[in-house]
């Protein structure tokens, strides 16, 4: 490393201009990546779609007019109809209500008690690690699907219960992505360092832990979003999910099953293309974020100039 | 020499290795004494490995001792509880080794010094904390500006100087100093050196500064004590040990610090240590240096030596100088 040492004038370096609010300096950062600003402008679409379902939708996702039932898409049913005659573009509209919430529910659960876990484990150590470490390896060991099976069996078949079922499968994951991240920030310098100023427990786990930690996590959430979505289609698809007549993706997945063989291409391709879109934008935000929040990554986003 | 700000009394640090029946001890550090007085400079040389930055951080309870007396200012610092024990790190911070490993590298610099000030409500108010960290930043040559600034955006010097104005954030009487310009640039270790020097007159300051060689320590320290494998081996008043080196090893190690005269460099007499330092986990018997000493004779392994006064004010630890020690008993 060549430095010019001997300058004071480069000690003295101040920043050229006033500094942003933390949050800000993050967002802006985030757009400045296209691909992230591409799966942001998705994903608000979608939740604004799903929040809004009932003024865009142009019919009921109930009712369906069984004389134009089975239709290919047209001027006025642009995604087509299904075997009962229903808008497949409303049934999908409404599907990402159900698919988004699934998915944000299920995985805030999961996120929340996972991190919890993860942190106690790593920080602890010793006894309590290894408690709640095999804990989480039994759940682990189950195929993802075959255990929400047994637990919305066991709790009987309907949304709450399906977002319960997700939260829990997904759960190991994060606890398992947290602790190792927390083992090697915990060994770290600067946790020392603070140590010997004095820092708790508690300021140590907050400010330096949680922190250094969010990047997996940030990115494993945008993956388990999109995988929670997927369960659920799965799920509904079994028929153990979201129960009819609510619309769901997956389930209308399973509902055009039966009618592949028809030529019915529009009742499957659609909730299909909206699961694949969803599930991508969740991705492109992730990996957004993680370099976003990276000091690091944020300075070299910024000095390109992209904004 | 009553008052010391302060002592350690055979300080031992001893780690577990393996499990079950492989389950093994590393003696770290094996009977460590040290004293230091106020405002002064204490180094402790030792190859890596020899237990010094351990000797460091047991110092401070950020790794437990094992066993021994750490007394500073009149408080026992092994017997303080975990609460007393943050409140009392205010008194005592430590700079470390790697400056890039030392900063949270997501926390502006100004926020990894405003912590101290936080942890230990040491300001009044949003303005008075900024005020305070510009201050520190600017007592250690920096813009108070660039409070807001992340580590990477400093070099290695810079960020040691982050590094120390977090240490003096809680206006402590000692500092332990990790090797705190071994992994600078040659040119920047001068300036961070002088920096140190300052503060400790400006504030009266002690200082524990470890190395690992003695020509990093030689126009700073007011003693100097001399570790080998977990022990102290040689401890000495800075000149004295310099000029009448009397331990094998010591005299190694200052036959390693070359000379700026070509003339003199050249007809330097270099003593070379063979071999590596040996497992603390199972020291030679008797003295712990015998293995490459070329001093050695046969008592050496039969006799662990005591670390005992050889001249005024100047201990060792050599049979050499008389054939005071522990005998090996098996």
């Amino acid at each position: 490393m060549s430095e010019p040492t001997n300058d004071p004038a480069e000690q003295l370096q101040a920043p050229d201009q006033p500094s942003e609010p933390r949050w800000r300096e993050t967002l802006s950062a985030l757009l400045a990546n296209r691909l992230a600003a591409a799966g942001l402008v998705i994903l608000t679409l979608l939740i604004l779609a799903a929040v809004f379902a009932d003024l865009v939708a142009p019919y009921s996702f109930t009712d369906g007019d069984i004389v134009r039932r089975l239709e290919p898409p047209s001027r006025d049913h642009w995604f087509g109809t299904d075997e009962l005659g229903r808008d497949v573009l409303s049934r999908v509209i409404f599907g990402a209500r159900v698919s988004l919430q699934v998915g944000a529910v299920a995985v805030g659960i999961s996120l929340v008690v996972g991190t919890l876990i993860g942190l106690i484990s790593g920080y602890r150590g010793g006894w309590v690690d290894a408690v709640l470490m095999r804990t989480m390896d039994v759940l682990f060991s189950f195929p993802v699907v075959l255990l929400a099976i047994a637990i919305v069996a066991v709790l009987t078949p309907s949304l709450r219960n399906t977002m319960i079922a997700i939260g829990v499968v997904f759960t190991p994951i994060f606890a398992r992505v947290v602790r190792g991240s927390v083992l090697s920030v915990r060994e770290e310098v600067y946790v020392r360092a603070s140590r010997s100023l004095g820092a708790s427990d508690w300021r140590i786990i907050s400010r330096h832990v949680l922190p250094n930690v969010a990047a997996p996590v940030i990115v494993q959430t945008s993956l388990s979003l999109a995988f929670a979505i997927l369960t659920e289609a799965a799920l509904s698809y079994l028929g153990i999910g979201v129960q009819p007549p609510r619309p769901a993706w997956g389930l209308m997945l399973l509902d055009a099953q039966g009618f592949i063989a028809t030529g019915a291409w529009w009742m499957s391709l659609f909730p299909g293309l909206a699961i694949f879109l969803t599930v991508m934008a969740l991705n492109l935000v992730g990996d957004g974020l993680r370099d976003a929040l990276d000091p690091k990554q944020r300075s070299i986003i910024q000095s390109r100039g992209v904004t | 020499m009553s008052t010391a700000l302060l002592e350690v009394e055979d300080l031992h640090v001893h780690f577990s290795v393996g499990r079950g029946r492989d389950r093994q001890t590393v003696r770290a550090v094996d009977g460590v004494s040290l004293r230091l007085e106020r405002g002064q400079t204490l180094g402790l040389v030792g190859e890596s490995g020899c237990g010094k930055t351990t000797t460091g951080l047991a110092l401070l309870r950020l790794v437990e001792p094992t066993s021994g007396r750490v007394v500073f200012d009149g408080t026992d610092v092994r017997a303080l509880s975990k609460r007393d024990l943050r409140a009392w790190r205010r008194r005592a911070a430590m700079i470390f080794q790697d400056p890039y490993a030392s900063l949270d590298p997501r926390l502006p610099v100004g926020e990894s010094i405003g912590e101290a000030l936080d942890i230990h409500g040491l300001h009044q108010g949003k303005q008075a904390r900024r005020d305070r960290i510009g201050h520190l930043l600017e007592r250690c040559g920096l813009h108070p500006r660039v409070a807001d600034r992340y580590p990477h955006e400093f070099s290695g010097g810079q960020r040691q100087r982050i590094g120390i104005a977090r240490a003096l954030a809680c206006e402590p009487d000692f500092i332990v100093c990790d090797e705190p310009i071994a992994a600078l640039d040659v040119s920047i270790q001068a300036q961070v050196m002088n920096l140190l020097n300052e503060l400790q007159q400006d504030l009266g300051l002690a200082y524990l500064f470890i190395a690992h060689d003695l020509a990093a320590v030689q126009h700073v320290c007011d003693r100097i004590a001399v570790m080998y494998l977990g022990r102290i081996v040689e401890e000495a008043e800075r000149l004295d040990l310099y000029r009448e080196p009397q331990h094998p090893y010591t005299q190694a190690l200052l036959s390693a610090i070359p000379i700026p005269d070509p003339v003199r460099e050249r007809e330097r007499e270099r003593i070379r240590l063979e071999g590596d330092v040996p497992s603390p986990i199972d020291p030679p018997s008797g003295c712990r240096f015998r293995t490459r000493c070329r001093a050695v004779f046969d008592t050496c392994e039969r006799i662990d030596p005591a670390l005992q006064e050889v001249t005024d004010d100047h201990r060792a630890a050599c049979l050499l100088h008389g054939e005071v020690g522990t005998p090996v008993t098996s």
